[in-house]
């Protein structure tokens, strides 16, 4: 199964915030998005994961438009986990996994022993099981994340799409979030903030500038002097090691000029 | 294919459950009821109500004093009935408002309905509208769904946020609010005024029969509508784009959902005025006993919103000898109290 924009343009009143990106994610890849705040991951996140139609061109799933394909279908192919999503509710970890039953719930297929397996096997892929009876306000910020996760899993997605997993996380779990979502059975596309854990996980990374896609390809190849310093605005130098992994090392004295 | 996938829900055991404690709750219902029937300035044994009910139901030929019965079937029981379906409508719709606008302190007010209800019902009243053709009912009926319109257009040009349908129902409500006190101030007598005030207030007295057929229906429809969304309720627990990419068609379910809540208000109030409190406090009440899960959620919503609003009615015929209270003023001496509990509890807003 494909997932692929062909030329979408969205915009937010009359501002084009997504200009033109064509982009095809190869099954099985860890695909990393970055790009400066307000170059438009989240925008293009959102598109990817059908919740907002494209202006113009077409997003493709499986080679199908993904207007034909209809919501509950979709969400059964994509789980998407947003930037910040948060609930006043006063509801447990397990009730918020079993959310992403939805797609597949209906009068005539009302909740079943199998959608409880599936919502423990989601728990026990991102290690929330003992934590499952836990109210949602009691969990860490990243206990939630890895709920937010778990409720993705549990729409048996093909694609998981995660905007900025990592925010708000400690370095350990930060890195644990990247490993645990590696090592899943699906395709990842994440926006990332960290070009160095893009650099350690991602097989591909496609880089933003201005709601353009302005490159995509290995993290060598993508993670150059000259690309943080024209997209980023950073001076950086780039440490390759002998496996082809890519280490990025940043200078002071911050061109502040083109700092977005 | 759909044949058995229903017989095996109906034989399942978590249906047989759900259909004996939907059972219960009904015979529940139906003994508050025949208890708010018997009681009064004049009390009736609750023996001689079932009599009465069994007599008109199905002719049981029981011996019921001609009078009594009168009291019991033409104004108690229909009172009640409306009561209980008054309460059942609203406290559902504030449970779906509270889930679709993701504010714990939404009601079904806050789409301008009862500010629009009461522009409607004083035009009629005071200024004469429709030349008595117009039942005071129907003008408050009128307003509540000019004031919704309103506020629905206001919002939909505002933005697509639930922030959006909050301010566009304050600047609505506000509207129609000023719009009716204009009216009052300028044009009515302080007996009108008087009048005015009551049926804002809440006011079950010149309920009839023909009401319980309005009344209901309606409760009955809104709350099957707003089951059949259950599950699509649950999914906007984080939010609109959440729901969104979990499958659920957010602007369909928006439209009939928030439609669906402003209808039943609308008739509710048009029928017994502006009662307050049960929208917004019955809906956490519920979810203090069985969580957040609204296939859970609704029906204990309706139920607990039908029960209070019956005992609110009983409590307001009885507890000054010789006057009726409006009920509205049962309902928030009862609910103010029971909200600023529940708020302490910090139950709301964790
Ligand atoms: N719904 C929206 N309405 C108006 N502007 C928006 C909307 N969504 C995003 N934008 C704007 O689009 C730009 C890109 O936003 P976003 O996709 O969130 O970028 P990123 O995730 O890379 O920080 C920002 O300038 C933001 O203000
Ligand atoms: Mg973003």
């Amino acid at each position: 199964m494909t997932l692929e924009l062909c030329d979408i343009v969205w915009s937010a009143g009359f501002r084009k915030i997504i200009k033109n990106v064509s982009l095809r994610v190869k099954p099985g890849e860890f695909l990393g998005l970055i790009g400066p705040n307000g170059s438009g991951k989240t925008s293009l996140m959102s598109v990817l994961a059908g919740i907002r139609p494209p202006d113009q061109g077409r997003a493709m799933l499986a080679g199908q438009d993904m207007k034909k394909h209809g919501r509950r279908k979709l969400a059964r192919q994509i789980g998407f986990v947003e930037q910040q999503a948060d609930t006043t509710d006063r509801l447990t970890a397990r009730e918020a996994v079993a959310l992403g039953r939805t797609p597949y719930l209906s009068m005539l297929s009302p909740w079943s022993e199998r959608d409880d397996a599936i919502v423990e096997r989601a728990l026990g892929d991102v290690d929330m099981t003992h934590l499952a009876d836990r109210f949602w306000h009691t969990l860490s910020g990243g206990e939630k994340q890895r709920v937010h996760i778990a409720r993705a899993l549990a729409q048996e997605p093909k694609f998981l799409l995660l905007d900025e997993p990592t925010n708000h996380l400690d370095i350990r779990h930060q890195l644990g979030l990247l490993e645990l979502v590696r090592e899943l059975p699906v395709t990842v596309v994440a926006a990332l903030h960290d070009l160095n854990h893009a650099a350690m996980y991602c097989d591909r990374i496609a880089m933003m500038r201005d709601g353009e896609l302005v490159g995509i390809g290995s993290p060598a190849d993508i993670l150059t002097s000259e690309n943080l310093r024209d997209v980023f605005g950073v001076d950086a130098t780039i440490e390759h090691g002998p496996n082809g992994e890519c280490t990025v090392r940043y200078h002071t004295g911050m061109k502040k000029d083109r700092a977005a | 294919m759909i044949g058995p996938m229903i017989g095996n829900i109906i034989s399942s055991p978590v249906f047989i459950k759900r259909i004996s404690v939907a059972f219960a709750a009904l015979m529940l219902l139906a003994a508050v009821l025949a208890v708010a029937a018997s009681v009064g300035e004049t009390a009736i044994p609750v023996g001689t109500v079932i009599d009465t009910i069994a007599n008109h139901l199905w002719d049981a030929g029981h011996p019921v004093d001609a009078i009594d019965a009168g009291i019991i079937w033409n104004y108690r029981l229909s009172r009640a009935i409306v009561a209980a379906s008054c309460g059942a409508a609203l406290a559902v719709s504030g449970a779906v408002l509270q889930a679709l606008l993701r504010n714990s302190l939404a009601d079904p007010y806050l789409l301008g309905i009862s500010a629009g209800a009461s522009t409607g019902a004083v035009s009629i009243v005071i200024l004469g509208l429709g030349a008595g053709m117009l039942s005071l009912s129907l003008g408050a009926f009128i307003g509540a769904v000019a004031a919704f319109a309103f506020v629905t257009v206001l919002a939909l040009q505002a933005g697509r946020g639930t922030g959006a349908i909050i301010l566009a129902g304050i600047a609505g409500s506000q509207m129609f609010n000023a719009l009716t006190s204009f009216i009052v101030t300028k044009s009515a007598s302080a007996e009108q005024a008087r009048g005015i005030m009551f049926w804002l207030l809440g006011n079950l007295s010149g309920v009839r029969w023909p009401d319980v057929w309005l009344a209901l229906p309606v409760a009955i429809a809104g709350l099957v509508v707003c089951l059949w969304h259950a599950r699509a309720l649950d999914a906007f627990t984080f939010g609109r784009e959440s729901a969104a990419s979990l499958g659920v068609p957010v602007r369909r379910v928006y439209a009939v959902l928030i439609a669906a809540a402003a209808m039943m208000t609308a008739v509710m109030v048009s029928i017994v005025g502006a009662i307050g409190f049960v929208g917004l406090v019955i809906p956490h009440a519920a979810r203090f006993f069985v969580g957040t899960r609204h296939g859970l959620v609704l029906p204990l919503s309706a139920l607990i919103g039908a029960l209070f609003l019956v005992c609110a009615d009983v409590i307001s015929r009885v507890i000054v000898p010789g006057q009726v209270l409006p009920i509205g003023v049962i309902t928030a001496l009862v609910g103010a109290p029971a909200f600023a509990l529940i708020l302490c509890h910090g139950r709301i807003l964790r």
